[in-house]
């Protein structure tokens, strides 16, 4: 049998599963996120896209700060885990150093999504 | 189909005037001969009503060349071993008729993709089902012959899981039209997961937490991106895309369960 | 070959094409997209720490018509990796049968409902 797979634990497929499960999560969240983000911006640009409207309605309620950091979250989790199963499936590049680059590229998005989220809530 | 498939074929011929010919009287078939890296030979098949693909590779191995290779046996879409790449899709070529898949009278035969050619249209089959022993295709009985049959409802949940995936006859189509085999090669692949939530679903089975253990993860059912080809092509319509989205529900709800 | 050229060439050769696969293809290139489009859109909000007079240079500059059909882009990107998802979660989580094409359409035809919203509000 052609065949691919590590060596590892019989336990390992459960990392897959909750990778796989962590990722579909992040896309329901997501889904509704990306809806309100569209409404948002198709409202915003109606309006007229100004620095003043958005950090106005960054500083209206704590709901948008609050609605944006889950977003951040979900699309940090969302994102490395879908560029994984490309890579391996696209690139050849799997395994471990591949999940390495993955949880990096993660916590990048995590870091610059927040750094957003406080430059336009402070 | 049937009904087309009369009218292109015996029918509209019967309705012509004796002198007028067919449409095209002979098929224009390509087929993939193995040897020397392999190359695409050329060859003029008459064309008859009602004429299936392996109809027309027959016909060519008892006329034109004897050296032909193709796999075959029951005719009838019951054995699941005549499938190859007709026209670039994967298909069961014992009943698929000419006039469906080559309307323009040209047809091009392949093996089925992602499996070693042994010559022309055969395959190494033994990975594809080396693949369903890794799933734990096999029934693992937890009675005895002296214990009572076992009672399963036949509208119970389980039992229509199972039932809408059982008819798989192991010809390989699936396999060989999903892009996950092609792009993890240890990916167990669409029949062998589709068997496997059979077995999941059999109440008298003894190895289902053992099964789940080796169909989850990213060589098993994780793997599987719903592009559903398998679905798309299967010759008896089954749904592995299905079977296999159930056993990613299964195992996350087993990452839950303490004792699974 | 390598795996890698035999993934693509794979991509590129097969002709068995039906409304499933492109309903992948489309959900995957446009998330590989987003995924890069993420961080340069997270760095610019991120230039507001330096206060609103920048940002508003960053949206006078995001007002130029290749910047704004960019912008499009990536709203219609969105749009589709939105469709296509909500598809993947419909037929992993939904008990279906036979209608794998309908939700592929219904996928297309919001991402499409989508793109001309956007399209006919930026003109």
């Amino acid at each position: 049998m052609r065949t691919d797979r590590p060596a590892r634990g019989s336990a390992h497929w459960r990392v897959d599963a909750w990778l796989w499960l962590l990722q579909r999560a992040s896309a329901a969240v997501l889904a509704v996120c990306v809806a309100v983000h569209l409404a948002t911006i198709f409202y915003a640009v109606h309006a007229g896209l100004t620095a003043q409207t958005i950090l106005g309605r960054m500083h209206a309620s704590i709901a948008w700060p609050a609605f944006y950091v889950l977003f951040v979250v979900a699309a940090a989790v969302h994102a490395p885990i879908g560029l994984r199963a490309v890579a391996a499936e696209w690139l050849g590049f799997g395994g471990r150093r591949a999940d390495l680059v993955a949880a990096a590229i993660g916590i990048a998005l995590l870091a610059l999504g927040l750094r957003a989220v406080w430059a336009l809530a402070r | 189909m049937t009904a087309g498939t009369a009218q292109a074929g015996g029918l509209s011929r019967e309705r012509r005037p004796e002198t007028a010919p067919l449409p095209s009287s002979q098929l224009d078939v390509v087929i993939w001969r193995s040897g020397a890296g392999g190359r695409l030979e050329r060859f003029s098949v008459p064309r008859a009503p009602s004429q299936t693909v392996l109809d027309v590779v027959t016909w060519i191995q008892r006329h034109l060349d004897a050296t032909l290779a193709y796999r075959f046996a029951c005719r009838v879409g019951m054995c699941g071993s005549c499938a190859m790449t007709v026209n670039g899709v994967a298909r069961w070529t014992c009943r698929t008729h000419v006039d469906r898949v080559a309307p323009a009278g040209r047809l091009e035969l392949r093996p089925l993709a992602n499996l070693p050619v042994i010559r022309d249209l055969v395959c190494d089959m033994r990975e594809f089902f080396d693949k369903w022993t890794a799933a734990k295709g096999a029934f693992v009985p937890t009675a005895t012959r002296r214990d009572p049959p076992a009672r399963v409802p036949p509208a119970s949940r389980e039992r229509r899981h199972a039932d809408a995936a059982i008819e798989c006859i192991g010809c390989g189509v699936c396999y060989a039209s999903c892009d996950i085999v092609a792009w993890r090669p240890a990916y167990l692949g669409p029949a062998a997961l589709n068997r496997a939530w059979t077995l999941e679903n059999d109440v008298r089975d003894g190895a289902r937490v053992a099964r789940l253990a080796a169909v989850a993860g990213d060589a098993g059912c994780h793997a599987c991106h719903s592009q559903a080809s398998c679905t798309e092509r299967c010759p008896k319509h089954l749904a592995p895309t299905a079977s296999i989205a159930g056993l990613k529900r299964l195992a996350s709800r087993s990452l839950f369960e303490r004792d699974r | 070959m390598t795996k890698r050229e035999t993934a693509l060439a794979r991509i590129a050769s097969q002709h068995d094409r039906h409304a499933g696969w492109w309903a992948f293809i489309v959900h995957r290139v446009s998330g590989v997209a987003l995924a890069v489009f993420l961080p340069v859109h997270f760095w610019a909000l991120g230039e507001a720490l330096r206060g609103d007079a920048r940002l508003d240079a960053f949206l006078r500059w995001a007002d130029a018509p290749a910047v704004r059909a960019s912008e499009w882009a990536i709203v219609v990107l969105l749009g589709l990796h939105l469709t296509g998802g909500l598809r993947v979660l419909a037929l992993e989580w939904l008990p279906w049968r036979g209608w794998q094409k309908s939700l592929a359409a219904a996928a297309a035809g919001v991402s499409l409902l989508v793109a001309v919203a956007f399209l006919v509000d930026l003109l």
